[in-house]
């Protein structure tokens, strides 16, 4: 167990470019939560991860396990467990002495590996699997297996994935990620969780870090990213579809949009023109037959179980949900927000209000 | 203009891949194959282009028979699932490459390049290498090439399935518009039932070789006129209990007697499947008429806007779906109440629906 | 995906066909006719039936003998140098760096032996394992072992063992090199989490990874040891006496030699079949390999 800290860290490939694959940060890694990094490619998320496990020596900073400054360290002595996008297994070996390996090569006595092999392998339901040819498994179970090797030893730091369920098959994951968040809940071990889909992230982690370009956005609970995106980018990468950013003229308790006024939920001085976007997600957004901000119908989306309108309000395109019930028809209608879920963006930073 | 499969089946290593399909797709609509991977919609879309003959069966093109016809006499065009670019030319020059094999000429490539590339948002990136592009970008090149073309058939085989989620939203977004310029007949295979539904048209659900049932999506969806039609159409998965029911009992199994209500109140006795989507139920309260299952969450899988949350209860494991982020823990006991008012009825035997009521 | 017959394809193919047929069928059918018959002098062929193949098989016989002695030394051959061959080409496969500057030149050094024609690598070590002025015999001579190359067997089948390790060593080493590159990086720093030792990596993670190289090595050099002819040709001539006379060798010898055609046309024959025998095996093998792998 170990709570991780990164001081200072940033990191570029390539000395001689200005492009930092990360730049510089500071963020302690609780022990026994679960983290993830999410972020579209090129985000410097693996890289992070990668610096973490120390497969890279970041370019500045120190990277300390419990205090202890690892980062000279190579991977091997810093107790740590990694599974990485293929199952990476011993096919000659059978899944039991799969599992067994990392204990067997630290002289662990021949009963204790066994009932930990069992223990680990009863959590991860591999039991029946235990004397079988790792070779001949299915991808998933050969995901399991990689990640059993990092869990049977019991001092084992951090369990680092990168994108482990990629070559998953899709209508499986879910089953995949009920036992990592079940592994999560027997072992408490911190385990950082790298990916680029937002249902993983937001399935698995306690806190989600998301990044782009290099740099982390946000850290914080799935709800809080999605109820109140510090980022517009935050806004834009979580939830389907993601937030709408409309360019607004901001002064105390009311934005402009194309010429309409909306009531906003805080008080904010004055921003200068140009600067201001308006964030709102669809899901609080509301498309009315009558009353709100009018706005012109351009096409309907029946997703079956709630309805979507992209609406027109000057030359922004909104989307917004049609309540249940609602008949909508003709080429004008209203739109409304609900006020607390407004948020004021300045250069894509969240401005907090004034809610007097 | 119209390509029509009249009675086609497919046969490849003494396995039936495509079974007696008959099927029409015509030009000013968006024509979906929905259906699971292996349900045969690749197959489907190699015959309608000619790439492959049909074991039996005719293939007609305009009502003019086509089926010994190979793909180089026809015109059609090819979207896939791997963004297929060629690696040593240019944006400009792969968007063109159909082009110079027809030999136009070199004002005339210019301007189709041009008008595909401003379509696709692709005019800044034309001196660029694929390899310097990102996955979105490739594909949409490869779509820009495919329409330059001017092709009466536009094929589509999965073209979002391997991008990035947002990248696939927003391509998604464009699509409809960027096609119905191409002015060709359009079909696109997804195995997504939610894209099925945002592409709107004209669905076909695919299952096993054979095609269950075809006509606007949001009918489809909400009028199954087969359970497996059902299943290929809902995500999550669809929720499936099997019941008896006799003289306003409903059996679900041995130990689960409930009250027939609803939907269920006006089906006569018999043994059925009930299907039910995921948001058919919910944990937080009773339905106005409801069957409620006490269970145990699983897994809460979050993607923002709504939630799928898995529950495991005496009848098996069903995924309901809540709005929002969910604070539903694994190990948390919790009622999944189905809404009875909504459930679909099948027969058990044969799979077709007994009673179906128009959605509200 | 199932492409449309084109038979004119067909077309193309012909002219190699032919080729096919001048070079390698017609001539095959001559050696199978001379098998069968026997002559009495010039041109004067009778049947023969299968007495050759008999005589042949039967080591009670003098071309019995010599056959069978050929093919026991053919046999302890490929084993031997197989036996040095392959964990010698993995162990310096496994010491090259797997990436770098000095790659490129290192492959082009380790694979030098294998460009020069073959009578040249012969001729090279005959000079090379004189005693008077080949560096290797006198150094062997000058550590006190009593070695020469063309008056002693043991140094003669020696000497031949070494030309064959230094001409194709290089061979493994590039086939293992390439098949150790294809395992990805992910597998080492597994083991080296699972803290495993270098023996442990090499068992458990490069020898099942290498497995389909090593097959192929493995048939390749066996072949060629197999049918192994310039090199004893040039070094020893099949001597002392009869102790590097390979099959090879001993065919010309009694085909061109004795004008035994008969004889010699019988023994190339069943020479021939091990050779195919031998080489179906393994692809059988290789074939299960394969199969076993995507159980």
């Amino acid at each position: 167990m170990a709570r991780i800290t990164l001081e200072g860290i940033a990191h570029t490939y390539d000395v001689r470019s200005a492009n930092a694959a990360l730049k510089r940060l500071d963020h302690v890694w609780e022990q026994g939560r679960a983290y993830a990094l999410l972020g579209p490619s090129g985000c410097g998320k693996t890289t992070l991860l990668n610096i973490i496990s120390g497969l890279i020596t970041p370019s500045e900073g120190r990277v300390l396990f419990d205090g202890k400054d690892v980062t000279q360290l190579p991977t091997e002595q810093r107790n740590i467990a990694q599974v990485f996008q293929f199952p990476v297994i011993y096919d000659t070996m059978s899944v039991g002495e799969n599992l067994a390996f990392p204990l067997k090569n630290r002289g662990m006595d021949r009963r204790a590996i066994k009932s930990r092999v069992a223990e680990i392998a009863d959590l991860l339901g591999l039991t029946e699997e235990l004397s079988r040819r790792a070779r001949g498994l299915t991808a998933e179970a050969k995901q399991k297996v990689s990640l059993g090797r990092g869990l049977v030893r019991a001092d084992v730091a951090a369990i680092l994935l990168d994108e482990p369920l990629t070559v998953i098959d899709p209508s499986l994951k879910w089953e995949l990620r009920s036992k990592l968040k079940a592994v999560h809940r027997a072992l408490n071990l911190l385990m950082i969780y790298v990916t680029h889909d937002q249902v993983e992230a937001l399935t698995f982690a306690d806190e989600v870090v998301v990044m782009k370009d290099g740099s982390v956005l946000q850290v914080a609970t799935p709800a809080r990213l999605f109820e109140q995106p510090e980022h517009t980018f935050v806004g834009y990468f979580i939830g389907s579809p993601g937030m709408n950013l409309v360019a607004a003229d901001v002064e105390g308790h009311v934005a402009r949009v194309a010429g309409h006024a909306i009531e906003l939920g805080a008080h904010y001085p004055k921003v200068p023109a140009g600067s201001a976007v308006l964030g709102f997600r669809p899901d609080y957004a509301s498309v009315v037959p009558n009353g709100g901000v009018p706005v012109q119908i351009r096409r309907l989306e029946d997703l079956g179980r709630r309805r979507l309108a992209r609406v027109a309000l000057g030359p922004h395109e909104i989307f917004a949900t049609v309540p249940h019930g609602v008949p909508i028809d003709g080429a004008e209608a209203g739109l409304t927000i609900r006020q607390d879920r407004l948020f004021v963006y300045v250069n894509d930073e969240l401005v907090p209000g004034d809610r007097r | 203009m119209s390509v029509c499969l009249e009675r086609v089946s497919m046969v490849s290593i003494g396995e039936s891949i495509i079974s007696d399909v008959s099927l029409t797709v015509e030009r000013g609509v968006m024509n979906v194959l929905l259906g699971p991977t292996l349900a045969g919609k690749t197959t489907l879309m190699r015959l309608m282009a000619g790439l492959d003959k049909p074991t039996s069966g005719r293939v007609l093109v305009d009502g003019t028979d086509a089926t010994g016809i190979p793909v180089r006499e026809r015109s059609v065009a090819m979207v896939y699932q791997q963004f297929m670019n060629y690696p040593s030319l240019s944006v400009y020059e792969n968007i063109a490459s159909p082009l110079r094999v027809a030999k136009l000429k070199s004002d005339e490539i210019d301007r189709r390049v041009r008008t595909a590339a401003r379509l696709l948002g692709l005019e800044s990136l034309l001196d660029r290498m694929p390899h310097q592009l990102s996955g979105g970008q490739q594909q949409r090149t490869a779509i820009a090439r495919a329409i330059v073309k001017g092709a009466d058939l536009v094929l589509l085989d999965e073209p979002l399935a391997n991008l990035d989620y947002k990248l696939r939203e927003e391509l998604r977004e464009e699509l409809p518009s960027i096609l119905r310029e191409a002015g060709a007949i359009v079909v696109y295979a997804t195995a997504e039932p939610l894209e099925a539904l945002l592409l709107g048209g004209v669905t076909a659900t695919l299952s096993k070789g054979r095609v269950i049932q075809c006509g606007p999506a949001s009918q489809l969806y909400r009028r199954p006129e087969h359970i497996e039609s059902a299943r290929v159409f809902s995500d999550p998965p669809l929720n499936e209990i099997t019941a008896t029911k006799r003289n306003d009992l409903l059996r679900l199994s041995e130990n689960l007697i409930v009250q027939a209500v609803g939907i269920l109140a006006k089906v006569p006795d018999g043994i059925y499947t009930l299907g039910f989507r995921g948001d058919m139920a919910r944990l937080d309260a009773p339905w106005q008429d409801s069957v409620s299952l006490p269970g145990r969450v699983t897994l809460a899988e979050i993607s923002g806007s709504e939630s799928f949350v898995h529950v495991e209860t005496a009848l098996g494991t069903f995924v309901c779906v809540e709005r929002g982020v969910s604070m539903r823990q694994p190990d948390q006991s919790a009622v999944l109440h189905v809404d009875a008012a909504r459930v679909f009825v099948f027969d058990r035997t044969t799979g077709l629906p007994v009673v179906v009521k128009p959605d509200s | 995906m199932e492409k449309s017959l084109n038979n004119r394809a067909w077309l193309m193919v012909m002219p190699v066909f032919v080729l096919v047929l001048f070079s390698a069928l017609l001539p095959m059918m001559t050696v199978v006719n001379y098998s069968v018959q026997d002559s009495m002098g010039q041109n004067n062929f009778f049947w023969n039936g299968d007495a050759w193949f008999r005589d042949l098989l039967n080591p009670a016989t003098e071309i019995g003998a010599r056959f069978q002695n050929a093919l026991f030394k053919n046999l302890s051959f490929s084993l031997v140098a197989l036996l040095i061959e392959v964990p010698l080409g993995i162990a310096i496969a496994l010491c090259l760096p797997r990436s770098g500057w000095a790659v490129g030149p290192l492959l082009v050094v380790i694979a030098l032996p294998m460009l020069i024609p073959w009578n040249v690598v012969g001729t090279i070590w005959q000079i090379f394992s004189r005693a008077d002025i080949g560096l290797f015999g006198a150094a062997l001579t000058g550590l006190g072992i009593p070695y020469n190359a063309t008056q002693g067997a043991v140094s003669a089948w020696c000497t031949i063992v070494v030309i064959d390790v230094w001409h194709w060593t290089p061979l493994v080493i590039l086939l293992t090199y390439a098949g150790l590159r294809a395992i990805p990086d992910a597998f080492y720093q597994a083991a080296r989490i699972d803290a495993a030792s270098r023996w442990a990596t090499f068992v458990n993670i490069e020898l099942p990874k290498l497995q389909k190289v090593l097959v192929i090595v493995v048939l390749l050099r066996f072949m060629q040891t197999f049918m192994i002819y310039t090199e004893p040709f040039v070094v020893t001539g099949g001597g002392p006496g009869s102790a590097t006379t390979f099959l090879s060798i001993d065919l010309v010898k009694i085909a061109l030699g004795q004008v035994d055609l008969g004889s010699a046309a019988a023994m190339s024959l069943v020479y021939n079949l091990i050779t195919l025998t031998l080489c179906w095996i393994f692809f059988t093998i290789m074939m299960q390999l394969d199969r076993r792998r995507y159980a």
